[in-house]
């Protein structure tokens, strides 16, 4: 039965391609079993919606005349630093980046309203930012000031670059501490007050093909509402950890380096989120489709939050400490339940990543693809798997002595 | 007719040494149970406040307020929801301490109840997105 993704491209032309979201491939493969639900599915489509912080956007904003060379000077974005490592005219700013002048944690927890995330958000969303960037002038590039605004649709190149998204599962949090604490997993009431996860589970793209058998570099995927690509493994791609017999990780494990063209993103898609105390972050919209080109590669799909877990970890010790000790393991659907008791109490469960959203993006994939307005693509190469032998190795300090 | 209500009073700077709340108490017979007070970074003065008695009594002793130059609101108007801006991720759910905000099993997605809201403020600068907003 194994079909090709050239075949499932030409049955995406014809508009006879069945496509279904990784939400109600489970259901179909109660019904039909998985030999039936395979020859008949071509893509399973998969979403996630979530804070995200390795992320971030380049920009080229055309040469001012006369010229200035921003590379090795200054520049702001509505008083957000970017990053001017590179040529004259090339920018980069982060999701976490902050205005020099954000009190940040000085009255803790600082509340962190406006960052990296949210100069993106704007700028997606079609709103001037202004440029305010200084340099050392040079004989080719004189320039030494530049205050300015910018908008989109006039930059040359406007890209989405993130380092690592889609977190193939991640901790969920709390807090054994006698007092609140202000994570990047959200706010955590003392004695294990609440607990966070983040993570669509059943939904998420690197849950439903935990072996990386069809996403790729190169793969092309939803990203921010507009087209992306898999551009490499993300940051701290880390294959080699605890899986479950279906494969699915039971750790924070693979991960992916994103990237698309700005210009055609939305703002629905690409949020600046604030985290109390912790810093801004953004959180982005990822969907990527699964090609059915095997009963097994189908099987991945049917997955469901039952048989999906993850650790549970302690923020106020464990986490900050570096220590590997953890709680114990629940299931995506104890989380989803809204209530897990550990450690003999009844604790009240809250994600931090949007399903109801990450179930609108698998929907929206599923259109396009169905539309004939997207066709997958075939991996350039793969990520790299268990057999890679990559770890993610802690930082090995060497002291500086004079 | 006894009623009681859930107020939101805002004090300009000029009122808030005087004892209003005091008065309300002493002149028009009301009883009062204050759920939260605080003052807004511009030096507003802030008070949740659950009163009750005679219908009559009530409506003089919100006549007074109104005269001392307090601004009355309805409690239910003040914290409002960006339907826009919400991601239904659910991070408020566990910070409300009134359980204002609930999941729905099916949809998956947050409901507000705003009728359950006391004002607290405490899921403004929790929610991710920043989609609470306080209307003052
Ligand atoms: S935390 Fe904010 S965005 Fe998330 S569900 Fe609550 S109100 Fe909506
Ligand atoms: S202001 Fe307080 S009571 Fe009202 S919804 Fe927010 S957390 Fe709940």
């Amino acid at each position: 039965m194994a079909k090709t993704i050239e075949e499932i491209n030409e049955k995406i032309k014809a508009g006879k391609a069945v496509v279904v979201t990784a939400e109600e491939i489970i259901d179909l493969v109660k019904q039909k079993g998985t030999k039936k639900a395979a020859q008949e599915v071509d893509v399973v489509t998969t979403g996630t919606f979530s804070p995200m912080c390795s992320s971030g956007a380049y920009f080229n904003i055309g040469h001012t005349k006369p010229r200035i060379k921003l590379g090795g000077g200054r520049a702001y974005l509505n008083d957000v630093p970017a990053y001017t490592g590179f040529a004259a005219t090339d920018i980069l700013i982060g999701a976490n980046a902050l205005p020099d002048d954000d009190p940040r944690n000085r009255v803790h927890p600082g509340e962190f309203n406006y960052g990296g995330g949210h100069v993106i958000e704007e700028l997606v969303s079609g709103k001037d930012i202004r440029l305010v960037a200084t340099a050392y002038g040079t004989d080719c590039y004189p320039r030494k000031k530049l205050e300015t605004w910018i908008n989109i649709r006039d930059l040359n190149q406007a890209v989405l670059f993130n380092l690592r998204n889609a977190y193939q599962n991640y901790n969920v949090a709390v807090n054994l501490s006698d007092r609140t604490i202000y994570t990047y997993m959200g706010v955590l009431k003392p004695d294990l007050g609440n607990i966070n996860y983040s993570s669509a589970g059943q939904l998420s793209p690197l849950l439903n093909d935990p072996y990386y058998k069809t996403i790729g570099i190169g793969t092309k995927i939803f990203l921010g509402g507009g087209i992306g690509f898999v551009a490499w493994q993300g940051t701290q791609h880390a294959p080699n950890v605890l899986r479950s017999d279906n494969g699915v990780p039971r750790r924070g494990a693979g991960t992916l380096a994103v990237i698309g063209d700005l210009k055609q993103m939305k703002p629905r898609w690409l949020i600046g989120t604030s985290m109390l105390g912790y810093g801004c972050t953004i959180t982005v919209g990822i969907g990527v489709p699964i090609p059915i080109l095997s009963e097994e590669i189908l099987k991945y799909t049917a997955v469901s939050d039952e048989d999906i877990f993850a650790p549970v970890v302690d923020y106020s010790g464990a986490y900050p400490q570096m220590k590997s000790d953890i709680l114990g393991e629940v299931s995506y659907a104890q989380l989803k339940s809204g209530m897990i008791t550990i450690q003999g109490k009844e604790v009240p469960t809250a994600s931090l990543s949007s399903y109801p959203r990450a179930v609108e993006i698998a929907n929206l994939l599923k259109e396009w693809i169905l539309s004939g307005k997207f066709q997958l693509t075939k991996p350039v190469a793969p990520l790299p798997g268990v057999e890679s032998g990559i770890t993610f190795k802690p930082l090995k300090e060497r002291p500086i002595e004079d | 007719m006894v009623v009681s209500k859930r107020i939101v009073l805002h004090f300009p700077r000029r009122v808030v040494e005087r004892p209003i709340v005091y008065r309300l108490v002493k002149d028009y017979d009301l009883e009062f149970n204050i759920l939260k007070a605080f003052f807004t970074p511009e030096e507003e003065g802030l008070m949740v406040l659950e009163l009750s008695g005679e219908q009559t009594d009530y409506d003089k002793g919100i006549n007074y307020l109104t005269k001392a130059g307090v601004r009355i609101q309805s409690l239910s108007q003040d914290v409002i929801r960006n339907e826009e801006r919400c991601t239904h991720c659910g991070a408020c759910v566990t910070i409300c301490p009134t359980g204002a905000f609930e999941l729905d099993p099916l949809t998956r997605r947050i409901n507000f109840y705003n009728e359950k809201c006391v004002a607290c403020v405490l899921c403004i600068k929790a929610c991710p997105p920043r989609a609470m907003e306080v209307h003052f």
